[in-house]
């Protein structure tokens, strides 16, 4: 093996990189806040929620779960536009996460309802709340305190399964990688620059989101 | 220039799944045994081979599987060989498989109370005996249905193998999108051969859960 790294096309090529970081964070952080958002919608309706509602719910949550992200992407990029829908690379992207994590959260949101001890709703309903009441104010936190390890490695999953969003030209940080290999050559060096900036940002967002649930879910850390 | 029936897509389409069942199984199997080897480092009794066990799975699930692709794609390519799509394709997909099947699977193993090992221990085996005649095949019994869950996992993972030219499901639809300018109904035929695959295989590894569920109940 000869071959010769060479990384001197790095101090061209930072305002690239760092866009393509900046859309990276843009879509996980857009993704996370409105996709687990979904997901304790659509958790909601399937343990608690109207009945009829419960079934397309329930079909939504598994057509997404078995098909891949990249066709949900494409799907909604390249199909939607011949029903007369015609959405950005970057709306288009933000639209596939959401709806991805929504599937996915809604999934985990639903066993950490489903574990809540029947006496918590009972207890609601003897405070004379209303069953929505009841799931604001007593269940959804505990629920959500459960389940949020769970949660957290789902939205790593997700924000690192954005990388395909390239492929629609939306300029993420893999679309930076690929701009840059087209015009140094140097194929090998830019995909372990943006492999390591990905690596980095995962573990950013793994402590960051640990501390976000000791922030939310401080009796836990008292405990 | 030649017409496209609604047939003819979706015979295209399910020729092309065959290639993405292929590259499932393979890198299903080989991630398994891969696994499993890494899984022996990461319990084992060598802290260097626990470190590095670690270290793989830290890598591995800390970074988009479509990089991985593309550095085995090109880094393969640094040995000054000519790197076929579906080579690149399968060793990527093997070690991002194993990383995950370790994960699970230690889980698998540890949950094993601490007296078993005692056990084998008070009966003068070593660490492999206790490990190959007391630990795993009681471990093996808990493992089987997150790892037919992660097997779904597998088959969505062999999407992105299309990126780098390899020829399988997603590629077939970027191609008969091209040809038949009906994304629409080629993208959405695409998503439900995967959901056709997937989604037994995800009812499969859920009853297996209850049943598991069930026998620990009733202990």
């Amino acid at each position: 093996m000869h071959y010769i790294f060479d990384f001197s096309w790095i101090w061209d090529y930072g305002p690239v990189i760092l866009k393509g970081l900046f859309v990276t964070v843009e879509l996980t952080l857009v993704g996370a806040v409105a996709g687990v958002s979904l997901g304790i919608l659509c958790a909601w309706i399937r343990t608690l929620g109207p009945e009829m509602l419960r079934p397309p719910v329930a079909a939504y949550v598994e057509l997404i779960r078995n098909t891949p992200f990249m066709i949900q992407l494409f799907f909604i990029f390249f199909g939607l536009p011949s029903v007369g829908v015609q959405l950005s690379e970057l709306q288009a992207a933000n639209l596939a996460m959401i709806i991805n994590l929504g599937a996915y959260s809604c999934e985990i949101i639903r066993a950490g309802i489903e574990a809540t001890p029947k006496g918590q709703f009972e207890a609601g309903a003897a405070l004379a709340l209303r069953p929505l009441q009841t799931f604001r104010l007593v269940i959804l936190v505990p629920a959500l305190q459960r389940i949020w390890p769970a949660l957290s490695s789902q939205i790593v999953i997700v924000m690192l399964g954005s990388a395909v969003v390239s492929q629609i030209a939306a300029e993420d940080v893999t679309f930076a990688a690929n701009f840059i290999q087209s015009r140094t050559f140097r194929a090998f060096e830019a995909y372990m620059l943006s492999t390591a900036i990905y690596l980095l940002f995962a573990i950013a967002l793994r402590q960051l989101l640990n501390q976000l649930g000791r922030w939310i879910f401080p009796k836990v850390a008292a405990r | 220039m030649s017409d496209f029936t609604t047939w003819d897509i979706l015979r295209n389409l399910l020729l092309a799944t065959r290639w993405t069942l292929v590259l499932s199984l393979i890198s299903f199997l080989g991630g398994g045994i891969l696994g499993l080897a890494i899984l022996f480092l990461r319990i084992g009794k060598s802290p260097v081979g626990r470190y590095f066990a670690r270290g793989y799975v830290e890598l591995l699930q800390g970074t988009p599987l479509l990089m991985q692709l593309f550095l085995a794609f090109f880094g393969l390519g640094l040995f000054g060989i000519d790197v076929p799509a579906w080579l690149a394709a399968g060793a990527a997909l093997i070690c991002w498989t194993a990383a995950f099947l370790v994960e699970i699977w230690r889980g698998c193993v540890e949950s094993i109370p601490k007296g078993q090992w005692e056990a084998g221990q008070s009966l003068a085996l070593n660490h492999v005996q206790q490990m190959r005649l007391i630990i795993l095949p009681q471990a093996l019994r808990i493992a089987i249905p997150p790892t037919a869950g992660f097997s779904v996992q597998v088959i969505k993972g062999t999407a992105l193998t299309s990126i780098i030219g390899f020829v399988e499901l997603s590629k077939a639809g970027t191609i008969v999108t091209n040809a038949t300018f009906q994304p629409f109904v080629v993208y959405g035929f695409v998503a439900l051969i995967y959901f056709a695959v997937c989604f037994p295989l995800s009812k499969f590894s859920k009853h297996l859960e209850r049943r598991a569920a069930a026998a620990y109940a009733t202990r």
